[in-house]
Formats: C-alpha cells, sequence, structure tokens
C-alpha cells in the first residue's frame, strides 16, 4: 500500500499547523489555520466522514476565519502582534517523551475499517442495517443523527443557542 | 468595522449576485442532507454565511443589514422548533422525540420518521443561521460608536 495522497496531506498539514504558531502576527496566523481547515476537510474526505468534511470546509475556513477577522479588526494594530517568550525546558523535555507514548500506543489502535474493531460491533451494524427501512433515509449519517440520537443533537443544538446568547450578552451594543 | 459599504465595485456586484446562488445551494444541502453529505448543520451554517457576506460587503445602512438585525431578535426559534417537534410526539402518548407516534393520519412508520427528520432538521439549520449571523453582526457593529463598548 503506497500512501501517495496521504504522505503530502499530512505534510500539508503539519507545516499550515506549524506556521500557524510560528508566524508573528495574528492575521496570517487567522489565515494559515483556514488553511489547515482545508486540508483538514481533504483529509475527512479521504477516511469517507464526507458529512464532517463538509462541516470542517464550511464551519473552518469560511465562518471561524470570518469571525476571527472581526474580532482583529476591532483590535488596536500593535495589540495583533505576538510576542513570544521561549518554552520551559520542562515542556521541550517532556513533550516529546508524550508524543513518543502515544506513538506507543497508537499501535494498540484498530486498523482503519476494521470490521472486528470494538466501534463496528456494537450498534453500527443496527444502524446500517434498519436505518433504509426504518426512516427512508439513504444517508445514514442523518437517520443517526436526527432520529436514533435525535436528544444528543437537540442538546447540541442547546448548546449552539447557549454560545448565541452568551456571545450577545457580551458583544450587544445597546445596553437597554 | 464595517463603517460603509465596499468600495470595490466589483465586490458588490459579485456578491449580489452570488448571496441568492449561496442560500440556493444551502437550501439544497439542507433538504438533500437525507440522500447524500449535508443536513442542518452545514445548510444552516451557508444560510447563516450568506448573510453575514451581505453584512460585509454591504455596509450598515442596506437591506442585508437590516435583516440581520430583524434576525437576531429570533434566536431561540429553531431550538423551539426542534423541541415542539418532538413535544408533538408526546401527544399520541409516544416518547419524546420518537417519530414513529409523530400523529399524521395516512402516513406509514417510516414515513412519519422521514417528515419528523426534515422537520427537526430545518430547526437546526434556523438555530445555527441565527447564532451565526447574530454573533457576526454584534463583531461588525461593535466599536461604531467611538470604541467603547456600551
Amino acid at each position: 500500500m503506497t500512501y501517495s495522497f496521504e504522505l503530502p496531506l499530512l505534510v500539508l498539514l503539519i507545516l499550515t499547523a506549524g506556521g500557524a504558531i510560528i508566524v508573528k502576527d495574528l492575521l496570517s496566523a487567522v489565515l494559515i489555520l483556514g488553511s489547515y481547515s482545508f486540508f483538514l476537510a481533504l483529509a475527512w474526505a479521504w477516511f469517507g466522514a464526507v458529512d464532517v468534511a463538509f462541516v470542517e470546509a464550511v464551519v473552518g475556513p469560511g465562518l471561524a476565519t470570518v469571525f476571527f477577522v472581526l474580532t482583529l479588526f476591532g483590535m488596536q494594530p500593535r495589540d495583533t502582534l505576538i510576542r513570544r517568550t521561549p518554552p520551559p525546558v520542562a515542556a521541550v523535555v517532556v513533550l516529546p517523551l508524550l508524543g513518543l507514548l502515544l506513538f506507543y500506543a497508537a499501535t494498540d489502535l484498530a486498523a482503519f475499517g476494521d470490521p472486528a474493531s470494538p466501534a463496528s460491533t456494537h450498534v453500527s451494524p443496527f444502524y446500517l442495517e434498519n436505518s433504509l427501512a426504518d426512516t427512508q433515509t439513504p444517508n445514514v449519517v442523518t437517520a443517526v443523527l436526527m432520529d436514533y440520537r435525535a436528544l444528543d443533537t437537540l442538546m447540541e443544538t442547546v448548546v449552539i443557542f447557549t454560545a448565541g446568547i452568551a456571545c450577545w450578552l457580551l458583544l450587544r451594543r445597546d445596553h437597554t | 468595522m464595517i463603517e460603509s459599504p465596499h468600495d470595490s465595485m466589483i465586490v458588490r456586484r459579485l456578491s449580489g449576485g452570488g448571496i441568492p446562488l449561496v442560500q440556493i445551494v444551502a437550501l439544497y444541502i439542507l433538504f438533500f442532507g437525507q440522500y447524500g453529505p449535508g443536513g442542518g448543520f452545514v445548510g444552516g451554517v451557508m444560510l447563516g454565511v450568506s448573510l453575514i457576506l451581505g453584512i460585509l460587503v454591504f455596509g450598515p445602512t442596506d437591506r442585508p443589514t437590516m435583516v440581520a438585525k430583524r434576525i437576531t431578535k429570533a434566536d431561540g426559534v429553531g431550538l423551539m422548533i426542534f423541541a415542539f417537534v418532538g413535544g408533538l410526539c408526546l401527544i399520541g402518548g409516544g416518547q419524546f422525540l420518537n417519530y414513529a407516534e409523530f400523529e399524521i393520519p395516512g402516513l406509514s412508520v417510516p414515513s412519519r420518521r422521514f417528515v419528523g427528520i426534515v422537520l427537526t432538521q430545518v430547526g437546526v439549520a434556523v438555530d445555527i443561521a441565527v447564532t451565526a449571523v447574530s454573533i457576526a453582526f454584534n463583531l461588525s457593529f461593535v466599536s461604531s460608536n467611538g470604541g467603547s463598548r456600551g
């Protein structure tokens, strides 16, 4: 198996993520983060999670970047420059060790698309087999989100509503 | 901050033509979400983004901003649609959000679930669109009165 698509994608993801950390001003960091979201959307699509890729492509580079840029427009230009202190020695030592630990643990992960992995033996087969007959909805993701797990989705909507109310309370123009 | 319409005529013309196109695509994605990728979340975000583009390009005095101003008052309507559909399922003695007890005469149980999914997706889309427009609207004009927040 060759990784002719995954490897360039991984390199681009690491480059954009590192670039967003390294650059000197916040506006550049926001724009590089937007391109990072595009590459991440490609990665989701490559792994078959088209719905997630769709949301990532719309929310990451579109909505979130607009929010960030609008916030930066409200700041003084000198506030958008990042002054960095060098990282502490403990972080330089411990974080690579943590990475090694994660790599070691990653060998225990189930293989991609393994039908015997715990995630695909619990309730997924039931959804895949019955959702079309139960709900007349060919897209299993929508059937799970909106019908089988509708209460979860309701609470997600409550979270977004709460976030909207909180932003409105913090940002509203007219204190009446 | 957004104080006036965009200077460039190219941007204004292209946005004027593009915003309705984005909205049509958003509605298509919203209602196509049962057959392919998409659904309430993406459709709602795209509806909101089309209006945000209008706010950014046409400035504080044009129609998109007026529409957005009115829409921000409707925060919570989408959540109400979602919860109301869930509550309708209770009428026939069913469970909350179990669309099989969604009492519509003349519809089989799978069709009831189909209708329930469509209605709740509209609720999610409205909630997300209103939230996105509300945040962008408040960010766009927050310091229009001399930098002070109030």
